[in-house]
Order: C-alpha cells, then sequence, then structure tokens
C-alpha cells in the first residue's frame, strides 16, 4: 500500500471520545422480557392503563414476530431475553430545579458537552437528555410553555397529556410495524414529546440528548412530535455510549405528524460507540423513524448524519398523505472498521402534487459496509408528484464496500421519478494536489469529506452543523478535539 | 553550493513498481532562470516533475535533490511546498463541494502558518486575490466555484498560475501548461508567467512544443529520453528539435 493511503487509514482510525462510563448508583430490572417485566415497567412510570395495555398488545405481536433478515447486514443473534429492559440512576426525590440533578449525572453530561446547569446552557436550544432509561432533565420547560409548546419526557406526556398520547402514540408507526417497533413497543421506557399547538413558531430549536450507560441494558425510546396547522418546530437529536466489550441493542421509533401547512424538521448526529478498530463491541442500532404528512402542504424533512454503532438500521420515511405535502431525506453515514449500516428512507407519495427530495452521501473506510436502501412509491392518486433522488458514495482505503439499493414503483403515469448515483475513491491524487499547495493530510482529508457532504451540511441547523462536522473531523482526522 | 543556485538534482534514480523509470537525471537550475524540458512521450518529464514535488507513488532510489542547499528527498509534499517548490498540473483534480476560494486561502495560509507569518482573514484574502485574478485574467465569480469542477481546460490551467501566483513560490514547474489551450489562452497564460518572474523565482517549464517557448524564453533547454537528460542547450535549440523531432539525438 502507498504512503498516503496508509495516512488516510491512519486518520480514520482515531479513538472514540465519547466511551467513558458512569459508576452511579442504579435501579435495575432483571434481564428479560415477559409480560410482568412489562407491567412492573409501566407500574414504575405509574402509567395509566391504556399505556400498560398497548404495551402487553405489542408485547402478544412482538412474540410471534422474527428478526427480518432482508438487510445488507451479518447480525449475530440477539438474545431478547439476556437484555435489561430498564435501567435508571437512583433519584432521591422529585427535582425542583435543573440545579439539583445528581452530580455524577451533570458531570457525565458536561463531559458530553451538553450543559444542564441554568447558567451555562445554549440559549437557543431546548434540550431533553435522557439516561438509559430515563429522562433526567428537560430545560426551557416554562419559557416553551408561554408558546403553548409542549416538550418533556414521553413518560411525564403519558401522565400529563394522556388524550394527545393515546390517539397519536402508533398512528404512524403501528405497535405490529415491524420486530424492533413491536419490541419498542412493549418495552419503551423513556424519550421524548413535542406538541407545538396552531400557527406557532416554535421560537427554540427542541433537542434530546441519548446516552446509554449500563453495559447490559439496551435502551428502547420513543419520541413523538405533533406540529399542528401551520406550525413549525425544527428537533434535534444526539446519541452517545461507552465503550464496552459487549454489544447493547437500541430500538427506538420516532413518530412525527404534521398537519395543514405544518412543518418539521428532524435532525440526528447518531454517535453511538461503533465498536473497536476489531470490530469488537459497540451499539446495534435498530430503528424505526417515520413522518406522517397527514394534511397538505405539510413538510417533513429528515437529516442525518450517522457516524456511529456498530450495526445500524435505519430508514426515515415520509408518508406524503395530503395533497402537496412535501417530504425531504438528507443523510451522511459514515462507516470505519468493521461497521454496517443498511440505511436508507422510504418515501410514500398517496396524495396528488406530493413531492420528495433524497440526498444521500455514504462514505465507508476500514473494512466497513455501508449500504444506502431506498424505496419511492407513487401511489394511483398520486397525480403530477415528483421524486429526486441522489446516492452517493465515497471510498476511503480499497476493503471497504458500499452498495445502493434503490428501489421505485409508480403507479401512476403522471409522476416524474429522477435517481443519481455516484461511487468515487478519496483518491491519491486529490490528496496529493492539496499537499503539493502545501495543506497538511488532515486538512485534506476534512475538506474533502466536507465537500463530499456539503449538500447534507446546509439542511442541518447552525448548531448542529458545526457539530457534525466537528464530529466527522473527530471521525476521521482526529484534529479536532 | 553557490546562494544563486536555487535546485540541483544529483544521479537521481527513481522507480514506480518494479519500473525504473529516471535513470541518472542531473540538473542544476540557479535563481531567477527559466529552463524548458522537452522530450519524446514517456522520457519521464512528468515523472521527474511529480518526484520533485514528493509524490508518495514513485521511491527514490539513489542520488540526491537538493533544494535551496537542502537535500530534501526525505520530506513530505506539503512540506516541500512551504519551502517554495510549486507544481501546476497537467491534469488539475477535481474537488467536488470545495469552494475555490475556501481552498485558495487554506492553501495560503498554511503556507504562512508554515513560514510563521500572520495568516489572512477571508476579507484580506479577497483583496489579496484581486489582483492576482487580474494577471491570469479570471473574475470573481470564478472564486465561488468548486475547486476545477467543470472548469474548462483554459479555466483549469490559469487556475493552476493563479495559485502559483498566490503561493508565491521560488521554483514553478509547469507540467504542460500549455496543453489543450488555444492561442489565446496559451498568451494570457505565458503573459501571466512572464510577469510574474522576478530575480529570485526560477521556472521549469515542461513541454512538447516550441510555440509555447516562442512567448516565454528559456535560459535553457534540456531533452530528456529515456530517463535522462541527455542534452542541455541555449533557447535556440527548440527551432532544431521542432525541425529534426528527437530520434537523431543521442547523449552529449
Amino acid at each position: 500500500m502507498v504512503k498516503s493511503e496508509t495516512n488516510i487509514q491512519n486518520l480514520v482510525n482515531q479513538p472514540y471520545k465519547y466511551g467513558f462510563s458512569t459508576i452511579i448508583e442504579t435501579e435495575t430490572l432483571p434481564a428479560g422480557l415477559n409480560e410482568e417485566i412489562i407491567a412492573i415497567i409501566s407500574k414504575k412510570k405509574k402509567e395509566p392503563q391504556f399505556m400498560l395495555d398497548f404495551r402487553l398488545r405489542a408485547y402478544k405481536k412482538w412474540k410471534k414476530m422474527s428478526c427480518p433478515t432482508w438487510a445488507h447486514l451479518s447480525t449475530p443473534a440477539i438474545n431478547y431475553q439476556d437484555i435489561v429492559y430498564y435501567s435508571a440512576p437512583k433519584q432521591k426525590k422529585v427535582l425542583n430545579s435543573l440545579d439539583e440533578v445528581d452530580p455524577e449525572l451533570r458531570r457525565t453530561f458536561d463531559k458530553l458537552g451538553i450543559s444542564l446547569g441554568e447558567q451555562q446552557r445554549l440559549s437557543n436550544v431546548a434540550v431533553d437528555v435522557v439516561f438509559d432509561s430515563v429522562s433526567i432533565a428537560t430545560t426551557f420547560k416554562d419559557e416553551l410553555a408561554k408558546y403553548g409548546v409542549i416538550f418533556c419526557s414521553i413518560s411525564e406526556a403519558i401522565i400529563n397529556y394522556p388524550q394527545l398520547v393515546k390517539k397519536f402514540m402508533g398512528s404512524v408507526v403501528p405497535i405490529h410495524d415491524n420486530f424492533f417497533a413491536a419490541l419498542n413497543s412493549c418495552a419503551f421506557t423513556d424519550g421524548s414529546f413535542c406538541y407545538i399547538p396552531k400557527n406557532i413558531h416554535c421560537p427554540l430549536e427542541l433537542s434530546t440528548y441519548f446516552r446509554m450507560n449500563n453495559q447490559e441494558s439496551g435502551q428502547f425510546e420513543r419520541t413523538l412530535i405533533i406540529a399542528e396547522e401551520g406550525s413549525y418546530v425544527s428537533y434535534l437529536e444526539g446519541c452517545t455510549a461507552p465503550q464496552y466489550n459487549t454489544n447493547q441493542l437500541h430500538a427506538a421509533i420516532v413518530e412525527l405528524i404534521a398537519f395543514k401547512n405544518a412543518e418539521i424538521k428532524y435532525s440526528t448526529v447518531q454517535n453511538w460507540y461503533s465498536g473497536d478498530k476489531d470490530g469488537i463491541g459497540g451499539i446495534y442500532n435498530f430503528v424505526t423513524k417515520r413522518g406522517l404528512c397527514v394534511e397538505e402542504n405539510a413538510k417533513i424533512s429528515w437529516t442525518q448524519v450517522e457516524t456511529g454503532s456498530a450495526i445500524t438500521w435505519k430508514y426515515p420515511s415520509c408518508l406524503l398523505v395530503g395533497n402537496k405535502t412535501r417530504g425531504e431525506f438528507y443523510s451522511i453515514a459514515l462507516t470505519n472498521h468493521y461497521q454496517q449500516a443498511d440505511t436508507g428512507t422510504k418515501m410514500i407519495h398517496v396524495g396528488a402534487g406530493t413531492k420528495s427530495q433524497i440526498i444521500s452521501k455514504g462514505i465507508s473506510a476500514g473494512h466497513s459496509r455501508n449500504t444506502y436502501r431506498g424505496l419511492v412509491k407513487i401511489g394511483l392518486k398520486a397525480a403530477n408528484s415528483r421524486n429526486f433522488s441522489q446516492c452517493d458514495s465515497l471510498l476511503i482505503g480499497n476493503k471497504s464496500q458500499s452498495n445502493t439499493f434503490p428501489y421505485i414503483q409508480a403507479y401512476n403515469s403522471t409522476a416524474k421519478i429522477e435517481h443519481e448515483a455516484s461511487t468515487s475513491k478519496v483518491g491519491e491524487e486529490q490528496i496529493f494536489y492539496f499537499l503539493q499547495r502545501g495543506i497538511s493530510m488532515e486538512d485534506s482529508v476534512s475538506l474533502i469529506i466536507s465537500g463530499f457532504c456539503k449538500d447534507v451540511f446546509t439542511e442541518l441547523p447552525m448548531e448542529f452543523a458545526l457539530e457534525a462536522d466537528k464530529l466527522l473531523s473527530l471521525k476521521l482526522e482526529g484534529s479536532v478535539g | 553550493m553557490k546562494d544563486s543556485k536555487l535546485l540541483e538534482v544529483v544521479n537521481l534514480h527513481a522507480t514506480i513498481g518494479d519500473v525504473e523509470i529516471l535513470k541518472g537525471v542531473n540538473l542544476s537550475i540557479n535563481a531567477g532562470e527559466i529552463h524548458a524540458i522537452m522530450g519524446p512521450n514517456g522520457s519521464g518529464k512528468s515523472t521527474f516533475s511529480k518526484i520533485l514535488a514528493g509524490h508518495p507513488s514513485y521511491e527514490i532510489t539513489k542520488g540526491e535533490i537538493f533544494f535551496k542547499g537542502e537535500e530534501i528527498s526525505d520530506l513530505d509534499p506539503d512540506v516541500r511546498s512551504h519551502k517554495g517548490i510549486f507544481l501546476a498540473f497537467q491534469y488539475p483534480v477535481e474537488i467536488p463541494g470545495v469552494n475555490n476560494e475556501d481552498f485558495l486561502r487554506l492553501a495560503y495560509n498554511s503556507k504562512q502558518k508554515a513560514l510563521k507569518k500572520s495568516e489572512l482573514d477571508p476579507i484580506q484574502f479577497l483583496e489579496k486575490i484581486q489582483e492576482k485574478l487580474e494577471v491570469v485574467k479570471l473574475d470573481t465569480t470564478f472564486l465561488s466555484r468548486n475547486v476545477n469542477e467543470g472548469f474548462s481546460g483554459g479555466e483549469k490551467k490559469r487556475n493552476e498560475i493563479l495559485q502559483f501566483a498566490i503561493l508565491d513560490s521560488e521554483l514553478g514547474i509547469l507540467d504542460e501548461t500549455d496543453s489543450g489551450l488555444d492561442i489565446d489562452a496559451l498568451k494570457t497564460i505565458s503573459e501571466a508567467i512572464n510577469k510574474l518572474m522576478t530575480q529570485n523565482k526560477s521556472v521549469i517549464l515542461i513541454t512538447h512544443y516550441k510555440r509555447l517557448l516562442d512567448y516565454i524564453k528559456p535560459d535553457f533547454i534540456h531533452v530528456m529520453k529515456n530517463g535522462r537528460v541527455i542534452k542541455t542547450a541555449d533557447a535556440s535549440f527548440a527551432d532544431l528539435l521542432e525541425e529534426k523531432g528527437y530520434e537523431w539525438l543521442t547523449e552529449d
């Protein structure tokens, strides 16, 4: 292998920065999943009966289902009875203020760059932080309440806004949608809930930060966002986990519902622990994310930067039911070492004049496998609908793999569907060009990758775009700490 | 070694894989001089230019390269660039998504940083680049495009010369900068290069054609054949080459 190739390989092999674990007293249920465990979880969370019924219905479905095998992934058999379904830091009493959060937890989130202290918070982002199975704190609740915006943990929402939860939970991702969705529906422990009332432009970016700490536990979170007519919300999600040599399971559900003229922008920077350079350890990330544009002119936009997890199985999708609704999917998926990602989207055009756009950028390094899988479906009544898809892959080194599986189903002849795809390699000649101009190897790779991802970065909210660029740099060059 | 000596190549041998491409190149260039290297296809001209710049694909098996008196064979390409070696590529690569202005500024500031000089912010840099743009007759819209992406052949070559001007390198190695240019573009680029020449700057022109040398007068012409410099002469030698080709030439 030539010199510059080796250098690139060295650059991509930077250690994981968030791999520390927090030693904290926890309340943990025994491993395994059964009706009794589900009942205990539900009781611990003081849930109303309808929620327990929902969980038990899902459990019955899940028992009859099996793990999907169609993805381009080698997934080891997971023993679902070895997993801990509830683990929470012990908290002495109800918190009156965020300053009362356990100092050890505070330190954990400080280290992760998420400040919970009243003083140092980001001024324009409200954060809900979830640690293993529970939400620890939500910032700016009162400020948001002035606008009628509800932003809290899903557990609180179940107790305080049962009507909304009952009406919408499971309406976009049914409990039996798929194996992991059913698992989540019976075992979910926390997550975020957002409700944006009619004609309100949410004044802050809403954000949830997920942290998995416990070695044996899975994280099953559930997020529900409802945007009423004419409202707007931008929501950000971030994830990290400690470095263990065993695998942890993360199976989440996110449901978005946008009514007439409403817009939801959902952004993720996923940086779960991805395993070491030999592929030992790391998170198995099986996630179902789906948005429903119920009424006309609604718009849902997914932006994801996926850099972590040993295995990623994730297809944030849009159901474009209302006429003239719009769905967008912007994705950067970076895999290294032995990571595997099978990710993409589904754009289901139901209403007339619906539009969707897909921009996917896959970067594979090391021995990793990076797959884009996407479905564009134009239904019978979706007259004059349009889709544009662009899937680009960038290979680093010569042991990585990239695949593109676009599925197109058109049942209406007036539809216009465009698909573009490209595969390129971070070439020695590109790097040499930069070096010859006096630009260092690290800056060169970073600039080439940023350039490749530019179309997606511009879709991220400002605060996040910087973070994401930094994250990619961290993953790829280690120059930014 | 005399102070005015900028580049001294001594008995340089280099391989790619198992193939020996350079088989004992000797070349000496003083500050302020223009040297042309001519020769048939496959004689090792382009390889020689890449090796001077430190391309990682080639291995130097024997010989030395002195730049300003310092042996540079083991230095990384970016370090050589900071020291004053510039290579204008025959086929400049396209870099999707990377803004030309950002790229130029990063290149400029990387060198400034390495030389412990002050870096320029985007506004200061824009001022600096303005005058250089005029030299190569490019307008500012060109800065907002991606590096070399969708550039015409002429634009790519002008972009190379622009970078040479911005980095203010002492040695410019111009690898077939005249290839693929129409007469007007060739004139523009030649004028730009002539404008950039100063007493402490040297240029190596690698070319197949005499027409470039009509616009830029070299002090010396070297003929390269089969991995060696087999003939060194003054500018008038170009006429003879034009007339008779390379076949008849044998090593001095």
